[in-house]
């Protein structure tokens, strides 16, 4: 909402500076995005005084002049103003200064005679629509002083950003009114400008002597007629309120300099004085107005109906727009001629001949002006109000203000002002609790207070439930009240409960005074969530292993119907993701387009998974993609080698043990021969991640790519209870879902200890922590280990896995580590065989082992390994 | 002495000295080798040194140049020595010490996740644990519940990309607000950090989905007192205590009243101190505790919610929003620690 300052002071006269004004508005109203100059920037511009003045040789209208700018130089300057007068100080601009319309005075000559620089008009400043001759001034200011100094700052915009609740901020009246309310300064209803107000203005409910028409009401329908004209209401739950004002024999022309000074200063053009008095009114007042030729409505009526299939409408803007059903249109005896409440049409516009008006100053229902305003998509500086509630109080006032404007301004006479409305709402009283306001905002306010600020914003306060009862407590003793029953203006829509009033107590008070020191608290009940604890550990992990953490945009180009955004901005990429690494594979993709090959990044995230619920399933994932140099280059080592597999299970190992509680997640090994190397999977055998080769879109010199993703749990997205209900201590019942998965995840650990202590005091779940991995403890040895190596020929078919079982299986209490160290394939092995070296470990926990003792292992392991897997030691 | 016996002591002094060396061993330490150097020189020095003023007054000047000549002479012998013996432990000189560290890759955190983690700090010495929610949410726990008017401007300020009918995307984290509250009675203390979707263009200033970070406070006797000595609490440990804030009132349909949090600060741009809106805020509308089953006249509350990325792109120069987005690894890299 753009705010004249001087506008405003029309509403409520004060001398604060536009800074204050917004200060104000910012700590109790509403946030003051910025204030700007209304006027062109004029900080250029010095006083220049003539000090002679001859007639220009060649022209007899221009005459040639020294100007005394300050410079300590007198400045010749061609001017064709015919008010030189000697002696006379006038607005300058010199060579190099641009003037508001754009333009850069330069020196020039002119018919012979050089120009260094401007006498101004008022026009040529922006100041008004003077342009009859330069622009005297009356000041005793010297040559030089800045033009700002001498005329003042002028007019300042403030723009308010008004959020929805507050559409009474959305005139110059309503700011005002908040201004008044804040400060306590008196404010004018209806302030009357530059208007002739020798004539009485509340001529309002009789006009010319005649009454206003009453509505009649048959089967719904609303109907007035006066002076042969007709409004006709078919639709009264989305038209309310209607009022006409006709007015014959206007003369459609220019606005007076001060309406259209008015409209400049907050950025509107002036049209026509008729269309000016619309915009005046709608920003002065917030009531959008609209004009039409009385000329061109058949049948002199206007009929506010149900939408008919088929109809159309050319609009102010010369679009022909359909009209859906479903709506309601104004309509005057034959066909559609406005968008109601949004815009009016075409062909009842009113151009330079028109001389009979009919304004319409109505109401119209937010909720169906909206639906309109999105069938035809077009949104106005009416439909915004409208959609946001106007005053139902306004109509009147503005009524008044036509039929006092409009014949001053565009002279004719006002000939009928006819009403159509329903009847007003009953009065409805909010009982306000004095301690609930104190409670609320945690500092008393007395009971006198809170009167005087709700009465300041319009509302009625009574401290009786029963205005109307008889009372012997004297006016002004508060010592027994302790409710307040409290009614809404009728511009306050958005005040309806008891908080609603306690905010506008709060916030005049000011949030400044309150105190701000901390206060004790009790604990809270909710315990940390447990993906947000393991995520955390996992991702302090990655960050150690040399990964980047990214947060990358969740989008697919691809995926499951069920996962489709149904309104994407960007159609190219309008799927929720199924998994972290799609999302990672892209980010790597864009990396290499930049060249760059070295990439280490992962994601703690969501991906999405269809599902037969309404909502489909969440999983907080950590996905992980690695591809280039192993290590930053060294001069010990120019080329490091590439990431590869084994780097890729190792991030794994390290995800699953941070992530999990020891033993919940084991890795099972696949077949080689797909993109999965290895899945990720828990001791019950659930799938819950993988470490994969990706197969990115890459350019020759780029390294492989791997990649590793791990379920870390399930985010339940179930209703935890209807509306009004809660399950406090009840978390498994309605979770059943999440319980049941997260018995695999490391969630469980977390909900065990909320079963728990729920069942035990039969009380709330209290805050726990996720058990952290306790490693135990093992002494550290006090004897010396025997090791030895074996080196094996191991056929074809048999896996490293295998192998390392036997050994560990056969090796007994003693064999402390198992350590594969070589795999060779090629001479004196043969073919399809391989040959594998492990290094063994034993140690007796109280003495020294024996070589013999050792040896007998050594041949009892090889015994074993020949037994059950057909392996052979290789000759040394 | 003549000069010409002076200078046949000083060079048979040298020789001995040089023959000293040549005869110590590489392994010897070096205390105990200068020791034996200075019993070998000292005596023989200062003797030499009391016969220059016996000198020809004429040589006298000569002897001198020479008697220094002798001392540096011998100071060289010595550091010929050192060099040696740490060639001989294995210290080269040919080695240039000021070559670089063999180094490990650096893993960083994404600039948005350390002002969250920033944040979430502060409000966890505070009392506050984290909450976490779907971000497929039901229109219920995103509107519904929160106060929302259905068909209402204010639903216009949240851009909503909808999965189906009455399905969505979040818009906030607010809905963490709902369900935590109907899952744990209160005394509550949460913050609830988590990504929410606008239907916003993917431009330098805005993105479709980003980060939010929301903070809840429900318990008896809790009032906007509260509210705003925890928030500025807040401001001042993230912002430094010097920080001016104030609070002015604002709309959000789940609060009431509504307010936002302004703290002065400088942008660097050459404006000089400014009020910029950190977050907004406001008393929990009593609707949502009893859309939550809450009793609102028991219990009343506060809540809060900013967006870390803006902070993160003001701290760290950031001029557009995407650079948080497309994860080029010469951006990320820069928020290694």
């Amino acid at each position: 909402m753009i705010v004249s300052h001087e506008w405003l002071k029309q509403f409520v006269p004060h001398n604060m500076s536009p800074v204050q004004v917004g200060d104000l508005m910012s700590r109790h109203t509403v946030t003051l995005d910025g204030i700007e100059s209304a006027g062109a920037d004029l900080s250029a511009f010095v006083v220049g005084q003539v000090v002679s003045c001859v007639p220009h040789s060649n022209s007899d209208r221009l005459s040639l002049t020294k100007v005394d700018n300050g410079s300590g130089e007198l400045l010749d300057v061609v001017c064709g103003a015919q008010n030189i007068v000697v002696g006379t100080k006038y607005p300058f601009a010199k060579t190099g200064t641009t003037m508001p319309n754009g333009i850069t005075i330069e020196k020039r000559k002119i018919r012979g005679e050089t120009s260094n620089g401007m006498l101004c008009s008022a026009r040529e400043l922006g100041l008004g629509e003077d342009h009859d001759g330069i622009l005297a001034l009356t000041t005793a200011a010297a040559p030089g002083t800045p033009l700002l100094d001498v005329l003042g700052p002028g007019d300042a915009r403030l723009n308010l950003d008004v959020l929805p609740n507050r559409p009474d901020l959305l005139s110059h009246r309503g700011v005002a009114r908040e201004l008044a309310a804040i400060t306590g300064l008196p404010y004018n209803l209806l302030p009357l400008e530059n208007l002739d107000t020798s004539l009485a203005l509340h001529a309002d409910h009789t006009i010319g002597g005649q009454a206003v028409t009453q509505p009649t009401n048959t089967q719904g329908v609303r109907t007035a007629t006066h002076n042969g004209i007709t409004i006709t209401v078919e639709d009264s739950a989305s038209c309310p309120h209607y009022l006409a004002v006709t007015v014959r024999g206007v003369k459609v022309g220019e606005s007076p300099a001060w309406l259209k000074q008015r409209l400049s200063s907050i950025g509107v053009r002036s049209i026509s004085n008729v269309v000016d008095f619309t915009n005046y009114v709608l920003h002065g007042y917030g009531q959008p107005v609209h004009a039409f030729d009385l000329g061109k409505l058949a049948g002199s009526s206007i009929v506010v109906r149900p939408t008919r299939a088929g109809e159309s409408l050319v609009t102010l803007d010369g679009v022909e727009r359909k009209i859906a059903t479903g709506t309601t249109v104004i309509c005057d005896g034959e066909r559609p001629v406005a968008l109601a409440g949004i815009m009016g049409g075409r062909d009842s516009e009113v151009v330079e001949t028109t001389t009979d008006l009919l304004i319409e100053i109505a109401s119209f229902d937010a909720r169906f002006v909206r639906k309109t305003r999105r069938q035809v998509n077009l949104s106005t500086d009416a439909s915004y109000r409208f959609e946001r509630g106007t005053d139902v109080h306004a109509l009147e006032e503005v009524a008044a203000l036509a039929v006092f404007m409009l014949p001053r301004i565009a002279g004719g006479t006002v000939e009928s002002l006819i009403y159509v409305g329903a009847e007003e709402a009953e009065t409805k009283y909010v009982p306000v609790r004095l301690e609930r306001v104190s409670q609320l905002i945690g500092v008393n306010v007395s009971a006198p207070e809170c009167i005087r600020y709700l009465q300041s914003l319009g509302c009625t306060v009574a401290t009786l439930a029963d205005p109307l009862a008889p009372t012997d407590v004297a006016d002004d003793d508060y010592s027994e009240t302790k409710t307040l029953h409290v009614t809404a203006p009728t511009w306050r829509n958005d005040l309806n409960l008891e908080v609603d009033f306690i905010e506008e107590i709060a916030r005049l008070n000011g949030f400044d005074t309150l105190p701000d020191e901390l206060r004790a608290t009790r604990p809270g009940n909710v315990p940390d969530h447990p993906l947000h604890i393991v995520g955390r550990r996992v991702r302090d992990a990655l960050v150690s292993a040399g990964l980047a953490e990214t947060r990358p945009m969740p989008f697919t180009k691809t995926g499951d119907e069920s996962l489709r955004v149904r309104n994407p901005l960007a159609e190219d990429e309008p799927y929720l993701r199924q998994s972290i690494l799609e999302t990672l594979a892209h980010r790597a993709e864009f990396n290499l387009t930049r060249m760059q090959g070295n990439i280490r990044l992962f994601e703690i995230g969501n991906a999405f998974v269809a599902s037969k619920e309404r909502l489909p399933r969440e999983e907080v994932r950590v996905g992980a993609l690695i591809m280039g140099m192993r290590r930053p280059p060294h001069f010990t080592e120019p080329n490091p080698p590439a990431f590869d597999m084994w780097d890729a299970l190792n991030l794994a190992l390290v995800m699953v043990k941070t992530a999990f509680p020891p033993g919940l997640g084991m890795l099972s090994v696949e077949q080689l021969d797909g993109d999965v190397l290895w899945e990720i999977t828990t001791f019950e055998g659930k799938k819950i991640g993988s470490v994969v080769r990706l197969r990115l879109d890459k350019p020759v010199w780029a390294d492989e790519a791997f990649g590793v993703e791990l379920t870390l749990g399930l985010m339940p997205s179930g209703d935890i209870a209807p509306r009004g209900k809660n399950a406090h201590g009840k978390f498994e019942q309605v979770q059943p879902d999440a319980v049941e998965d997260a018995k695999t995840y490391v969630a469980r650990s977390a909900l065990e200890t909320h079963r728990t202590e729920a069942s035990k005091d039969g009380r709330e779940s209290r805050p726990s922590v996720v058990p952290g991995i306790h490693a135990k403890y093992k002494a550290i040895p006090t004897t010396p280990a025997a090791e030895f190596d074996l080196a094996l020929i191991v056929p074809p078919g048999v896996s490293a896995i295998d192998v390392d079982a036997v050994l560990r299986g056969t090796g007994g209490d003693l064999l402390e580590k198992v350590e594969l160290f070589d795999e060779f394939r090629g001479a004196g092995i043969p073919e399809g065989s391989r040959s594998l070296a492990f290094h063994l470990t034993f140690r007796h926990p109280e003495r020294t082992l024996k070589e013999k003792e050792i040896e007998g292992r050594r041949m009892a392991l090889l015994d074993a390994l020949n037994k059950k897997l057909g392996i052979k030691p290789r000759a040394s | 002495m003549t000069f010409e016996e002076f200078s046949e002591r000083s060079d048979d002094l040298k020789d001995k000295i040089f023959a000293f060396f040549l005869s110590t061993d590489l392994s010897t330490r070096l205390d105990v080798v200068k020791g034996q150097l200075n019993h070998e020189k000292e005596a023989a020095l200062a003797a030499l040194q009391s016969e220059i003023p016996r000198l020809d007054p004429a040589d006298r000047r000569s002897a001198g140049i020479k008697f220094n000549e002798l001392k540096q002479g011998i100071q060289a012998l010595l550091d010929a020595f050192i060099a040696k013996q740490a060639a001989a432990a294995g210290v080269s000189a040919a080695v240039d010490l000021t070559m670089p560290p063999r180094r490990s890759w650096k893993g960083s955190l994404h600039p948005v996740t350390l002002v969250i983690d920033e944040i979430s700090d502060i409000f966890r010495e505070l009392g506050f644990t984290i909450a976490l929610g779907p971000e497929a949410e039901t229109d219920f726990y995103n509107f519904g519940a929160l106060n929302f008017p259905p068909d209402h401007p204010a639903m216009e300020l949240h851009d909503t990309l909808y999965l189906g009918q009455d399905t969505l995307l979040r818009t906030h984290t607010s809905p963490v607000q709902v369900r935590t509250l109907q899952q744990y009675a209160p005394p509550v203390r949460v913050l609830c950090p988590g990504q929410v979707y606008r239907r916003d263009f993917f431009d330098a200033t805005h993105a479709p989905a980003f980060m939010q970070i929301e903070g809840l406070a429900i318990d008896e006797g809790i009032s906007f007192v509260d509210l705003k000595a925890t928030l500025s609490e807040f401001a001042r440990r993230f912002y430094g205590g010097s920080r001016r804030v104030r609070f002015g009132p604002s709309y959000f349909p789940f609060v009431e009243p509504g307010a936002q949090m302004d703290v002065e600060v400088d942008l660097g741009d050459g404006k000089g101190l400014r009020w910029v809106e950190i977050l907004g805020c406001g008393m929990v509308h009593p609707n949502v505790l009893e859309a939550a089953g809450v009793d609102s006249e028991t219990y009343t509350g506060w809540a809060f919610g900013m967006g870390p990325a803006r902070i993160a792109m003001s701290r760290h120069d950031i001029p557009d929003i995407r650079l948080l987005y497309d994860s080029d690894v010469r951006f990320l890299e820069q928020f290694a620690r």
